[in-house]
């Protein structure tokens, strides 16, 4: 019994550090958005995290804290794929599978990430985009990975589905915090996680998070149900559409 | 579904004719989407084509994934035909008999593509694929028609009656088993070769978007030496029935078809078209037939040019 009870105190120690050290601050965060819908004009948005440090007894301690954000869109297994010069033409050469890549990723912080925590530290909280941890699945070997991983990161950082700004993050007064981050057209839909870490002399905090859905709507969202769901009835529409304009435009023009 | 960077949007800054596209997932200028059917609905009704050929690669060009692009072609062939075949069945000039053959074929040449696709897909070779197909047939067709019209002018010029073509069909094709009557094509053959080819275009219809009277219109000729009288009426016959199939193998396997996307085409195409008919009936048809194959060529140039040169995005995500 004794051990028992030693055992959920050793866990409840693991689970809750801030209650384990009872002089760390707190973290109220909050985004502008809780959905965001896309419609037929969405050309992307910008998502305010924002929230407040509750510093216990109210005393903001003399050195000042740091804040990071990351926005992080459900993650899917992909196949990523190289083009190599073969035989003069450029063609799909190699490709690996990450079974847990990101469909977005974003992070700010109020100074670049390098000078908060040690790499360590920050492979741990996956703050980053070296930092990710996508599981690559079969045995490649490092360099290649390496390689891979960089042409994606590469890749979605041009798109904006990968972000990254370290001075995203806005303190004012060291307790209020602000920062945008953009979401363009492209992102997937589902449900996104908006953490908020508070780092300070290399050491995270506390941490918090919101969730945010990001969903089709209206129109947008039916005509892509309809396309996934009832394949036939919604190639059947796109045929009489078609058949409509093509003939409805020649007998217009015939009249005249 | 592939991603990658679009060439022309990579500072896109938004405007009041966006319009997001909910299968393609991504948001396009409405009015250049319009405008770029309307362009090549203008060619189409110029040139009695589908358009399909350069509607696939133009879109490619803007930005939209090739298998969208492809799917979202076919559609707009439909439109862009259906008038055609209207009135070309009024004239009686759609071989039905011929045209039933040709339908057959591509209906299975359609699941063939799909087939295909999916393989392709799956192995990551569907783009350059889809780019060499376009290369070596629009490369092929245009030199053909090229050198055909450059010789027809050259012959007005000098006063003296073009070299007819004797009217025949192939040797291999005369050498296939059974044969069946096609009065209105004037022939005697066996339904084997337009099944046949029927075949073949109906699978470059699956994976280009083509609708693929340029390489139907040619081999009917040439092939199986149909009467011109029924040629572009059967081809078009043919291509409205098989872009409808592949449209619905779209929807149902792919899941590719962007009916956003393919009204927007529709809508400036099929406008597109009617002034192209008008104009056609004002330049002489030799001038026409150099023109086609001008855009033909530089179409597959700019795809065999990308082909070789180093491409803006080496990684895809699939």
């Amino acid at each position: 019994m004794r051990r028992l009870g030693a055992l959920i105190l050793a866990l409840a120690a693991l689970a809750l550090p801030a209650a384990a050290q009872a002089a760390d601050p707190r973290l109220v965060p909050d985004v502008s958005n809780r959905t965001i819908d896309i419609q037929y004009s969405f050309t992307g948005e910008e998502l305010l995290l924002f929230g407040a440090i509750l510093y216990p007894g109210q005393r903001l301690p003399d050195d000042r804290a740091d804040i990071v954000v990351v926005l992080k869109g459900p993650v899917r297994p992909i196949v990523l794929r190289e083009k190599q010069r073969v035989a003069g033409i450029w063609v799909n050469a190699s490709s690996i599978r990450l079974r847990t890549s990101p469909g977005f990723y974003a992070i700010g912080s109020s100074r670049p990430i390098d000078k908060l925590v040690d790499e360590r530290t920050a492979a741990i909280f996956e703050l980053g985009l070296n930092n990710l941890s996508m599981s690559p699945s079969g045995f490649s070997e490092a360099r290649k990975l390496e390689r891979f991983e960089t042409g994606l990161i590469d890749l979605y950082r041009r798109i904006g589905l990968f972000y990254e700004n370290s001075a995203a993050v806005e303190i004012s007064e060291g307790v209020l915090y602000r920062a945008r981050i953009p979401v363009p057209a492209r992102v997937p839909v589902g449900t996104y996680r908006a953490e908020t870490y508070l780092i300070s002399r290399g050491r995270v905090l506390a941490v918090a998070s919101r969730d945010v859905q990001i969903r089709k709507a209206g129109f947008e969202r039916f005509v892509a149900l309809a396309a996934q769901r009832h394949g036939f009835l919604y190639g059947l529409t796109a045929v009489l559409l078609s058949l409509v304009l093509g003939w409805g435009a020649s007998a217009i023009f015939r009249r005249r | 579904m592939l991603e990658s960077a679009p060439l022309g949007r990579r500072n896109h800054v938004s405007g009041p004719m966006d319009l997001y596209l909910p299968v393609a997932n991504l948001s396009v200028n409405a009015l250049v989407i319009v405008l770029l059917g309307g362009g090549v609905g203008f060619l189409s009704g110029m040139f009695g084509v589908g358009g399909g050929f350069l509607t696939t690669p133009l879109l490619i060009f803007y930005g939209i994934p090739p298998t969208v692009a492809a799917a979202s072609a076919a559609t707009q062939v439909t439109g862009a035909s259906v008038s055609g075949v209207m009135a070309h069945l009024e004239r009686d000039g759609v071989d039905l008999r011929m045209g039933a053959v040709l339908v057959a074929g591509g209906l299975i040449g359609s699941l063939i593509g799909a087939g295909l696709f999916e393989l392709l897909t799956a192995w990551g070779q569907i783009d350059t694929t889809i780019n060499i197909l376009y290369v070596v047939m629009l490369g092929s067709v245009g030199a053909i028609m090229g050198r055909e019209s450059l010789g027809a002018l050259r012959a007005a010029k000098s006063g003296l009656p073009a070299p007819a073509r004797k009217r025949r069909h192939h040797p291999m094709v005369a050498n296939l088993p059974l044969r069946w009557r096609f009065y209105r094509s004037g022939l005697y053959i066996s339904p084997l070769a337009p099944l046949l080819l029927g075949m073949a275009v109906g699978i470059l219809t699956m994976l280009l978007g083509v609708g693929g009277g340029f390489i139907m219109v040619p081999a009917m000729l040439y092939l199986l030496g149909m009467g011109t009288q029924v040629v572009v009426g059967t081809s078009l016959f043919q291509i409205l029935f098989v872009t409808i199939a592949t449209t619905m193998v779209h929807a149902m396997t792919t899941g590719a078809v962007d009916i956003v996307l393919a009204g927007l085409l529709l809508l400036g195409s099929v406008t597109g078209a009617q002034f192209g008919a008008r104009f056609a009936q004002k330049v002489r048809p030799e001038y026409l037939r150099l023109a086609l194959a001008a855009i033909v060529l530089l179409v597959a140039l700019r795809m065999g040019i990308d082909l070789f040169i180093r491409p803006e995005e080496i990684y895809t995500v699939q």
